[in-house]
């Protein structure tokens, strides 16, 4: 009890003082998971939109593989992206093992699958609903998508804030691929683990705070961004 | 531009689930003239008309326009029985075919509010979501917004259906003018009343076969098929 | 849209490689726990213009890294390991820096009577005697190779050793974690045990037999095997590891008033 109190206050001087430390790392694990997160909705988004305007052979089981790699453990990821980036395995030359992009590579793999068969559910209702008037107005399948990515953009909204939660809270992985290297690839959840590592729970839990009240912040304001936009019944 | 019409349409028919629909239905319409549609609920009004639109797949026969069916695809245009309401603004509703069209947004927009002021839908109604709004005004959008690239053949299915008077003589005036105007409208209805104020010919389905083609004043005079006979005296037809 | 996302990678990938010089080199999580580097990267950072990153692991890890070639230098203390490593060729050559020692850590109650020990392996024979809750690292870690070769040489096999044996395989501060929670004994180098935090009922019972001694040694990865290893750069840092700034630095580091490492590089 009295760690989680000191957690608190430990948070709350770290705030307070502007941890040089904490905004750094702060600043990267924003930085690290909302281009994760941008390159995951590019990848992830036209794809949920294309499996609901277009029948093709292998959908179905393109959907069930998303649904089912929606609860893929991020430490496997890690292992993988960590053997694929080694100067040992194939993409070795790229020299990216231990820097923030293979942070940004490992979060892509593990939210893309959440991102795309959330969109996914809730672009199939709304294809549902415009199936017979895009077909009969004679939309293009590019027009198709774009229609339903622009008409369900709230829904999708929910589906990225789903990713970025999981991205920002996730360090099996990251730990993996970026090593916890202070000033290059430390972030809030790896710094939890080390400072852990080292008994002092009450600076982790001070993280942990700071890392919540992080994701509290960017999920209202998104979704302030997004009611500010448009007001009504969508 | 060579004219759409005539349309013939040869032993085309609908199956779905190994049960047949609609069809076989032979049938030649002309370029000129209003036709309504009419027949008992299920007959397959709804699945003539989306047949006749071309966006069923045909299990056999064929459906051919006086031209290239992509040519004649991009003229048409259909009211659903339930319209389709995009999430949207009333006025980017109506402008949505001509953006799909490529139009600039800008003059999409002022061409859909000029349509939207015609059929009664203007004002602070424009920037309101279309979800907001009441079945009729609904029929209304759709109308605007099925009429916004002005087709050569307009479909409607039972586009008046649970409006009021008034409400069903407003799209009524739309629909005869957008008639003289050129768009040939094939329409379906359970009102026969509206039936004998539009049409021009009148197309009595059941069962899903055309049971009776004829022009409006022959078929009001007498219909041939005894059970189109029952059906305009209102007994009901199985 | 791809042209969109591979430029948006390269931008990242180009933004963490701008900056200066960079090496990397797998430490010890030993080594980082005593916070000795905390001292000695901003002024190697000074003196040579060098971010050395650090990724601190076990010294079976660091080994690996420095197999695949996915660091520039590790920084070890596991003699046999080290040796092998150079006689495969994936490391240049040993340059022993410092040393520091390893210590018992266990109950102040001390069931077991380790304190009383007369050596390191009179004290595992007591440990293996009483069968006290003890917590090993378990993860192929230089400090767990030390205890290995400590029961070894008290005869004894840990293999045969029942449920009051605990191998968490885990780091040293996650040990030291677990062996508070449970009240039992663990071996630690001594810098971990003086940083840790939370140390519950636990204290320091037995030190000072020589075979405790850990031998840290810095080994460049072999530049012939790996050429994209910065050899030049890594040789800088090996001059400046052995330097007498770092010499002065590592000797005058302490906790709580003790010295931690003793600097023996040869010159
Ligand atoms: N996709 C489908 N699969 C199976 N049966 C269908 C399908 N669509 C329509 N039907 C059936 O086909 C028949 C004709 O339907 P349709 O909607 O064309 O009737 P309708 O004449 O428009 O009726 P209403 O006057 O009630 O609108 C109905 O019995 C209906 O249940
Ligand atoms: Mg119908």
């Amino acid at each position: 009890m009295s760690d989680l109190w000191d957690g608190l206050l430990q948070a709350a001087w770290l705030l307070l003082t502007l941890d040089a430390d904490l905004v750094e790392i702060t600043l990267r694990s924003l930085r690290v998971t909302l281009t994760a997160l941008l390159v995951a909705c590019l990848i992830a988004l036209p794809l949920a939109a294309l499996l609901a305007v277009r029948r093709f052979r292998l959908r179905r089981a393109t959907i069930a593989i998303l649904n089912a790699l929606m609860g893929l453990p991020p430490v496997v990821v890690g292992l993988v992206v960590y053997v694929m980036l080694s100067r040992a395995g194939p993409f070795g030359v790229l020299g990216l093992l231990f820097t923030p992009t293979a942070m940004i590579i490992a979060q892509v793999i593990i939210i893309v699958p959440l991102v795309a068969s959330i969109a996914h559910q809730s672009l199939r209702d709304l294809w549902s609903d415009y199936h017979d008037l895009l077909i009969s107005l004679n939309a293009s399948q590019v027009q198709r998508i774009c229609t339903l990515l622009w008409d369900g953009r709230r829904a999708l909204l929910t589906a990225a804030l789903a990713g970025f939660g999981r991205a920002i809270g996730e360090v099996g992985a990251i730990m993996i691929v970026g090593g916890n290297i202070d000033h290059a690839t430390r972030v809030l959840t790896t710094a939890i683990a080390l400072e852990t590592g080292k008994g002092d729970f009450a600076m982790a839990l001070g993280l942990g705070f700071v890392l919540i009240a992080l994701a509290v912040v960017v999920n209202l304001a998104i979704h302030w961004l997004g009611k500010t936009e448009s007001e009504g019944r969508w | 531009m060579t004219d759409l019409f005539p349309l013939t349409v040869q032993d085309a028919s609908v199956r779905r689930r190994g049960k047949t629909l609609v069809g076989p239905v032979d049938l030649t319409l002309q370029g000129a003239g209003t036709t309504l549609v009419i027949g008992p609920n299920g007959s397959g009004k709804t699945t003539l008309l989306k047949m006749l639109h071309g966006i069923l797949r045909l299990a056999g026969g064929q459906i051919r326009w006086n031209c290239e069916t992509e040519q004649a695809q991009r003229h048409q245009a259909f009211v659903f029985q339930t319209p389709v309401m995009m999430r949207r603004s009333v006025v980017e509703n109506i402008a949505y075919p001509l953006t799909l069209n490529g139009v600039g947004r800008k003059q999409a927009l002022a061409e859909a509010a000029a349509s939207a002021e015609r059929i009664g839908l203007g004002g602070d109604a424009l920037q309101r979501s279309a979800l907001l709004l009441s079945g009729g005004e609904r029929q209304k959008l759709a109308l605007a917004r099925a009429l916004i690239r002005k087709p050569r053949v307009l479909f409607l299915d039972e586009p008046c259906a649970a409006l009021d008077g008034r409400a069903t003589r407003e799209i009524e005036d739309i629909l005869q003018e957008a008639a003289k105007g050129g768009t040939r409208l094939i329409m379906s209805t359970h009102d026969m009343g509206q039936a004998r104020r539009l049409a021009d010919e009148i197309l009595f389905v059941l069962h899903g076969k055309v049971a009776e083609f004829a022009p409006a004043e022959a078929f009001f005079a007498g219909p041939t098929h005894d059970k189109a006979r029952a059906f305009l005296n209102g007994d009901i037809v199985e | 849209m791809m042209r969109f996302i591979c430029g948006a990678i390269a931008a990242l990938a180009l933004g963490g490689a701008a900056s200066a010089a960079e090496l990397k080199m797998a430490v010890t999580t030993s080594f980082h726990n005593s916070g000795l580097a905390q001292v000695l990267l901003p002024q190697i950072q000074a003196d040579l213009g060098l971010d050395l990153q650090l990724l601190v692991v076990g010294t079976g890890q660091a080994i690996r890294l420095g197999e695949a070639g996915d660091v520039d230098a590790i920084l070890v203390h596991s003699k046999a390991a080290e040796e092998a490593f150079v006689a495969e060729g994936h490391g240049a050559h040993r340059r022993e820096i410092m040393y520091n020692d390893f210590v018992f850590v266990g109950p102040v109650t001390d069931p077991a009577g380790v304190a009383a020990s007369g050596s390191a392996a009179e004290a595992m024979q007591k440990l293996a005697a009483e069968t006290p809750v003890f917590v090993s690292r378990g993860d192929d870690s230089g400090t767990h190779k030390k205890e290995l070769s400590l029961w070894a040489s008290a005869q004894l096999v840990p293999e045969t050793f029942g449920s009051w044996y605990r191998a968490v395989g885990a780091g040293m501060g996650a040990a030291l974690n677990t062996a508070a929670g449970l009240n039992g004994y663990v071996l630690s180098d001594r810098a971990s045990w003086l940083n840790f935090a939370n140390p519950g009922d636990l204290t320091l019972l037995f030190a000072g037999d020589p075979v405790l001694f850990n031998q840290y040694t810095f080994i460049p990865v072999n530049p012939a095997r790996h050429p994209h290893v910065p050899a030049d750069l890594v040789a800088q840092l090996e001059a400046w590891l052995v330097s007498d700034t770092a010499k002065m630095l590592i000797n005058d580091y302490q906790i709580d008033g003790e010295q931690l490492f003793v600097f023996n590089a040869a010159p």
